[in-house]
Formats: structure tokens, C-alpha cells, sequence
């Protein structure tokens, strides 16, 4: 990193940072016309990531995780998509501006990490030639030269070992975890203040995943960049999260901070989630309840709670409001900074004497 | 099963026919219930109530007999020159010299980074490559010498689990000509019984058995990799190798999976060897586990002691990397092992033990000899010169005394080398103590 943009950007973050959150995204919905009738893949999202924090999205394949992001970054096609609702990126509103407008916010105030990075690099192209060319695109008065001189210095400042004579390599001489810091360094390049990373380590080892983590982490640190991790896997979000979404169905089933949602859920699919996954120091007691049956087609909702027919606790509500009316977003009872999409009314104590006994034995006792 | 594969092939195939029926059946009605017992199974993953539907993890019988016994397994893959001739110029070794025991109606996990050759063991034991050395003994013979014909008969009791379920069934084939394939081709039931027998297995697994005639591709994820499983099952196998079966699956979905497998191997009495890279999903499922690092395997043990208290450096910094969902509470990252750069090349390994370019205890004897895999507890064997608790890793090498090497690695000469017992496949009776370094007993 050269010492002096970074400072300046620096400074004009800590500007941005008093005005509140950097990226607002309010009532987002996409809807994508198919053969069989329009597909609402996102309805009604609402949330806020702040300069220097960290959003995870959770959610199955399908959930919407990764449209409700493409749609920050302008990448539906407008012809097709409806997009509705706003998006607001350091002040600017994305929905309906110019695709000259996007091309010059993308990639440079907001860049994406995408998962497959063999798929996301191409390979004819020398690593350095790609990095390069993102850079001089948002910088049309740098010289050739300057424009490699940075890419020497991402790759260097992304833990690539001998950067100089990398730089010249094709993406497939690069191992995985390489690829993926070669496509971290890509999106960095710009010092964008808004990065979405969409299963950035799904496809690494766990000792890479670790690395690549604590790259962004440090890398957010230096940029004061606003984050938004899409995964599915909750240790990630445990780890690097401020707030988490969870999306099921495209829509918002619960949100708040981390600590909230992973230790005190109110939402019988978050339930699911955490019940599914074994844990590495879990007491070997705790059993693998699994959410049954599929995530529901986005053509064909069931009515109601879209949840409903995997819900394990749908005979606690009275009547049957469960199959009949969408419990709204409300704010839960334990802490206000905390929403959930749930008709239990007190879902806190479900969770307390039928959902931990079984999935965290030992947990119990410290939650009384 | 005859013992003399050569015979068996000899047998009349009708009169094998017969036989595997007869043991088909068996299965199917040795269930602890009822003649219905078998769709108890898929039932119960499909939709019961959240109480009777979670399981614990599974747990270690020491007493049970080895099903596999795998000794000193090498597979060396050449790598061709570029060119006309292409003449070997050098060899990848995947897998190098590995030993361990899969017990009877239990299962041993695999764990390990991408290319560390837990995958091309897999393929092995399952005869997809021929071994370039070693022995893979199951129920008396020895897999890795067979011809392919003599391989075939007992085909039947190793089967396998892939990963990917999008890529592992044939798209032009129909649900009810993938499962029935095995029973075609093994000529186990008459033509008129394929079928039913195809609708019990898809209900074994938890499908609707009318979907026979449907082609994969009007099934998720999930219930793909359930008709894999059935394939798998066709047979009655002995042996289950599952190759990463949940890591292409979503999480809530990934569960029900793993929850089909335990029911399987409880009803069935089936063995697993269990390759996956998730070390969560692999403590749930084996009780016992063995970790791979380029080729060899570094430590092996019980579930307890490989999580509790892993002695091997790798191992460590392995479990550490794990993101921790109960780290929520805490807030921040969880203290790791950081671990350098990427695995080397299999095709030029780091000499002595392969772990030591990554390894902060690395020191001279480690880049000059290889540390044995070594016995340090009843069921519990690890290969490391420094081998120790996380933090309360010695300072001198523990392995001087087997090996017969001063603390620097050089050879005393006249000294002892205790080689030959250390890389026998199961566990002994006696081991070497660490604290005492002396070989003690239970």
C-alpha cells in the first residue's frame, strides 16, 4: 500500500462514518419474469451495513443471499429483473441510475469477492494483467507502469509470496487459496469502502480458510471498509460478523447482532441451522437434529409462514395462524436490536427447555 | 463368500444368483422390528418429530474385528514428459506408505487438506486405481493384487459414496437403471424382482419408491445423493468408502444426510471409511479418525484423544482453524495456530517428515529422519520427533530411542532400531510411554 491514497481515504472515511451507515438497502424486492410466472427470488429486505462492520447473510441455495447482493452491485439485467425498493451506497442510489453511473461505482466504492475464483479469474489472462486492468480502469490518468507497480504491491500486501515474479503468472499456476487472495488483491485494488465477499472461503481447507479470514479482517481494519460475508457456514459468521441477516424464502427471517442470533434465536429455522451442524468441541452427546424435508420452491410459496411445513413447533401457535397469515418482522423480546419473522409468542423459552437440551447439552446450565 | 476368489468366479452365475438373494433378503429381514422395519428407516428421517429424530454421535466397540486391514498402501502416479516420447520424468506420491484398520461395523475417518491423498485411498480400497505397493486385505484377500475379474465378485462388499451428486448419475439414465445396475450386473435377482427390490432400497433411504421411473434431474441436491446412497446399498456391501457424501449438500440438508448414514450403518452393520475435509461432520460420524498431511498419515486415534488431546502439530493447527459457532458469545477470532503457505509438492516432498516446512517445532532431526508412526497410547498413534500436548511440546526428540538416532538426527551406531513394530496397520497391546519413554501396557 502506498502510504499516501490510503491516508487520504482514511480520512475521508472517518467523514463518511459520522453520517451513519454506509450502505442502506430498504423494502428490497427483485423479481425475475420465467417460463412458469415471475419469481420474487428477494421481497421486501431491509438493512444497514455501517463503515468498518461486518454483515453475514446466512441462508440455504435459493434463499436469495446472493441476488439481494448482485442487485447492490447493478448486476441483474435491468431489461428483464424488476428491482424495487432502494439501495443506497455512500449516499447514492443504485436502483435506476445509468450503467454508466454503476460502472463507475463498481469496482471502485464497492467491489465483490466471488466464490469460485477459477470461474471468477479468466484464465488467459496473466494474474497481474487482470489486477491492472481493474485498477486503470477507475484511474484513467495512471501510466502503465503505476498500474503494475500496484498490482506488485496488492498481491505483496495479500500474503503472496514473491509478488514480483507472480505477477506475470496465469491464474491456474496459482494454488486455490493463491486464486482467491489473487481475486481479494483484485477487488481491493481500488480501496473500495463497500466489499461483499459471496462464499469467499466455501471452497478452501480449513487452514486456508483461516488465512484468508484473517486477511480480510486485517485488510477491513486498514481500509475501514464496510463488509458483507455471504455463507452458510455459521462458525465464519460466529467469527468475523457484527450483525447477522437470515434469509429464508427471500425474505428476512432474522436479524440482529451476532451475539443475539447465535446464542439467543428466536426463529424456529435459526433453531435448524444451528441444530444441523455438529460442532468440534461439542459434547459428542449433542445430536444432529436435521430441519426435514426441502427449501420450498420460490414459484409456489406456501401460504402463510413459508417455514411452516419444516416447522417443528407450529402446534405452539394458536389456531392456525401458521398456514394462513406471514408473521411480520418484529423486534423480539430479549433485546431490541434484534428482529425475527415468527408467530411463537415466546419463542426464548422454546428455545430454552426443547431446542438446547438436545443440540448443546452442556449449554444449558449456563443459560439458567 | 468363498475364500478363493478364483473359485467363486467358477460358480455357475445362477447359483451366485441365488446365494446374494438369499443374503439380500436377509438383511432386509433381519431387521430388529418387522418385515417393515426397512421403511421405518426412511420414514424416520423424513418427517418425525424433532425428538426421536436427532442422533447422537456414534460410538467406538475396541473390540471389534478389522473388516480392512490396510499395510504400508502406496500409490505413486507418473508424471509424463512433455513431447512425442513421453517418457516418466518424475512421480506424484499421492499416497505413501500408509497403515490402518477399519473394524467391523464401525467407521474410520479420513480428514485432511485437498491433496493429501485421502481421496485417492478412498479410490484404492474401492480398486478404481491399482496400488503401486502395499496390501489392502479384506476378509482374507488381499484387494490390491486381484485382477479385475477377480476383483469383481467382491466389488459387491466395498462399495462407495460420492461426493458430488450432481456428477455421479448418469443424467439419461432413470432412478429405478441406476440403482438396479449392480443387480443386473452382478445377476443377484432374477429380472422380475429388480424392481421391487429397487423401491425397498429408495425407501431405505427415504425416497418415495414410486419415483423409480423419474431422472435425476428432478431431484435436489439432497435426494440425489440419497439415490447414491442407494446404489451404494444395492449390494448389501460390507464396507462403505463415502468420499466427502455431505460437502456438496446445504447445511439443513447436510444433517439428514449424515443422520441416513449412522441409521444405515446401525441396520445394516455396515463399515465406513469416511473421507471429508469437515472436521465437525467427521466427529460426529467416526469414533475413530486418522489426519493425512501430503501422502502419510500424521496421527491416528480415537475420537477423544485426536480432538481432546492431538499430539501432532498438524492436528492442532487443523482443529484450530475451525470457526467455532460458539465463539458468538465471546465476540472477536479464537486464538489459532497459524499455519504458512500451502502444502508442498507431492511430486518432490520435503525430506524427513513432510510436515516440517509448516511446523514451528521444526528442527534438524526432522529434516534427516522421518518420525515413525508411532504407538503413544492404547489407541492412539502419532508421527512427530516433538510429539506433545498443545503447548507442552518437549524439547528433545521422543523418537531417538526407537529409531536409534542421537537428538540431531545421525545414526549411534550400534544402537537399536525398533523399526519393525511401529507400522503395523491395527493397535498393539503395549506402547511408549512419552512421560516415561519406556514401552508400558494397560
Amino acid at each position: 500500500m502506498t502510504s499516501v491514497p490510503m491516508s487520504q481515504s482514511l480520512t475521508s472515511d472517518d467523514a463518511d462514518h459520522s453520517e451513519g451507515p454506509y450502505l442502506t438497502v430498504e423494502d428490497l424486492t427483485v423479481t425475475f419474469p420465467t417460463e412458469d410466472g415471475p419469481v420474487t427470488a428477494v421481497s421486501g429486505l431491509t438493512y444497514s451495513v455501517a463503515k468498518g462492520k461486518t454483515l453475514g447473510i446466512v441462508g440455504e441455495s435459493g434463499s436469495g443471499k446472493s441476488v439481494s447482493s448482485m442487485a447492490i452491485m447493478g448486476l441483474h439485467d435491468t431489461k428483464s429483473a424488476k428491482i424495487s425498493g432502494s439501495i443506497h451506497v455512500g449516499g447514492a442510489e443504485i436502483i435506476g441510475s445509468s450503467e454508466s453511473k454503476m460502472r463507475s461505482l463498481r469496482g471502485n466504492a464497492m467491489a465483490m469477492i466471488f466464490q469460485d475464483a477459477l470461474a471468477a479469474l479468466h484464465p488467459f489472462y496473466r494474474i497481474g494483467g487482470q489486477l491492472e486492468e481493474a485498477y486503470l480502469v477507475h484511474h484513467s490518468s495512471a501510466s502503465k507502469r503505476d498500474a503494475r507497480r500496484k498490482a506488485i504491491e496488492m498481491l505483496d500486501r495479500v500474503g503472496i509470496p514473491q509478488p514480483d515474479r507472480r505477477v506475470d503468472d496465469y491464474p491456474h499456476q496459482f494454488s486455490g487459496g493463491m486464486r482467491q487472495r489473487a481475486m481479494i488483491a483484485m477487488g481491493l485494488i481500488n480501496d473500495p469502502s463497500l466489499l461483499i465477499a459471496d462464499e469467499p472461503t466455501t471452497a478452501l481447507d480449513v487452514t486456508v480458510q483461516a488465512q484468508i479470514l484473517d486477511l480480510l479482517q486485517d485488510l477491513q481494519r486498514e481500509f475501514n471498509s464496510a463488509v458483507i460475508i455471504i455463507t452458510h457456514d455459521l462458525g465464519v459468521i460466529a467469527e468475523m460478523a457484527d450483525d447477522v441477516l437470515v434469509m429464508y424464502a427471500g425474505r428476512c427471517v432474522e436479524y440482529g447482532t451476532t451475539k443475539e442470533i447465535l446464542t439467543r434465536p428466536e426463529m424456529p429455522y435459526t433453531w435448524g441451522l444451528l441444530s444441523s451442524i455438529p460442532d468440534v468441541s461439542a459434547s459428542t452427546d449433542a445430536r444432529l437434529v436435521p430441519i426435514p424435508g426441502n427449501p420450498p420452491s420460490l414459484l409456489n410459496l406456501p401460504p402463510g409462514c413459508s417455514f411452516h411445513p419444516r416447522c417443528a413447533h407450529m402446534d405452539k401457535v394458536p389456531g392456525n395462524l401458521c398456514r394462513t397469515e406471514m408473521p411480520t418482522l418484529t423486534v423480539a423480546s430479549s433485546s431490541p436490536s434484534h428482529q425475527k419473522r415468527c408467530h411463537l409468542a415466546d419463542p426464548a423459552e422454546v428455545y430454552r427447555t426443547e431446542v438446547l437440551p438436545v443440540i448443546a447439552p452442556d449449554l444449558v446450565e449456563e443459560t439458567r | 463368500m468363498t475364500q478363493d476368489p478364483n473359485a467363486q468366479a467358477q460358480i455357475e452365475p445362477t447359483e451366485v444368483g441365488a446365494n446374494a438373494a438369499e443374503s439380500g433378503q436377509r438383511v432386509l429381514r433381519d431387521h430388529p422390528a418387522s418385515a417393515g422395519a426397512e421403511h421405518e428407516v426412511g420414514r424416520r428421517v423424513a418427517s418425525t418429530p424433532l425428538a426421536d429424530q436427532g442422533r447422537a454421535a456414534t460410538a467406538l466397540d475396541p473390540e471389534a474385528p478389522a473388516v480392512l486391514t490396510v499395510d504400508n498402501l502406496k500409490m505413486y502416479f507418473p508424471v509424463k514428459s512433455a513431447g512425442l516420447i513421453r517418457r516418466t520424468v518424475g512421480q506424484v506420491q499421492a499416497v505413501d506408505g500408509i497403515s490402518f484398520e477399519v473394524p467391523k461395523g464401525g467407521s474410520l475417518g479420513l480428514v485432511g487438506e485437498s491433496g493429501c491423498g485421502k481421496s485417492t485411498t478412498g479410490r484404492l480400497i474401492t480398486r478404481l486405481y491399482k496400488p503401486t505397493g502395499g496390501s489392502m486385505v479384506f476378509e482374507g484377500h488381499d484387494l490390491a493384487g486381484l485382477s479385475n475379474r477377480e476383483m469383481k465378485p467382491l466389488r459387491r462388499d466395498v462399495q462407495m459414496i460420492f461426493q458430488d451428486p450432481y456428477t455421479s448419475l448418469n443424467p439419461r439414465h432413470t432412478v429405478g437403471a441406476i440403482v438396479g445396475a449392480a443387480l443386473e450386473v452382478h445377476k443377484i435377482v432374477p429380472k422380475n424382482k429388480v424392481l421391487p427390490r429397487v423401491r425397498e432400497l429408495l425407501e431405505v433411504v427415504g425416497l418415495n419408491p414410486e419415483h423409480y421411473n423419474r431422472y435425476p434431474n428432478e431431484f435436489s441436491g439432497g435426494q440425489r445423493q440419497r439415490i447414491g446412497i442407494a446404489r451404494a446399498l444395492t449390494m448389501n456391501p460390507k464396507l462403505l468408502v463415502a468420499d466427502e457424501p455431505v460437502s456438496a449438500l446445504d447445511v439443513s440438508i447436510q444433517a439428514q444426510v449424515v443422520n441416513l448414514l449412522q441409521d444405515i450403518q446401525n441396520e445394516f452393520d455396515v463399515a465406513f471409511l469416511f473421507i471429508a475435509h469437515d472436521l465437525a461432520i467427521v466427529r460426529h460420524f467416526c469414533p475413530e479418525i486418522a489426519v493425512m498431511y501430503l501422502g502419510k498419515i500424521m496421527e491416528i486415534g480415537d475420537r477423544e484423544t485426536i480432538y481432546a488431546r492431538p499430539h501432532h502439530p498438524y492436528t492442532q493447527a487443523l482443529l484450530s482453524a475451525v470457526p467455532d459457532v460458539k465463539q458468538a458469545a465471546v465476540g472477536g477470532r479464537r486464538e489459532r495456530i497459524r499455519l504458512e503457505g500451502d502444502v508442498p509438492s507431492p511430486i518432490n516432498p520435503p525430506s524427513g517428515c513432510r510436515f516440517r516446512t509448516r511446523c514451528q517445532f521444526a528442527q534438524e532431526i526432522c529434516a534427516k529422519v522421518e518420525p515413525p508412526l508411532l504407538q503413544i497410547g492404547p489407541r492412539h498413534k502419532v508421527a512427530c520427533h516433538f510429539a506433545g500436548e498443545l503447548g507442552a511440546h518437549p524439547a528433545t526428540p521422543v523418537t531417538t530411542g526407537v529409531l536409534g538416532v542421537d537428538d540431531h538426527g545421525s545414526p549411534i551406531p550400534g544402537a537399536a532400531h525398533a523399526g519393525a513394530q511401529i507400522a503395523v496397520p491395527g493397535y498393539e497391546k503395549t506402547w511408549y510411554d512419552l512421560k516415561t519413554q519406556q514401552t508400558t501396557g494397560a
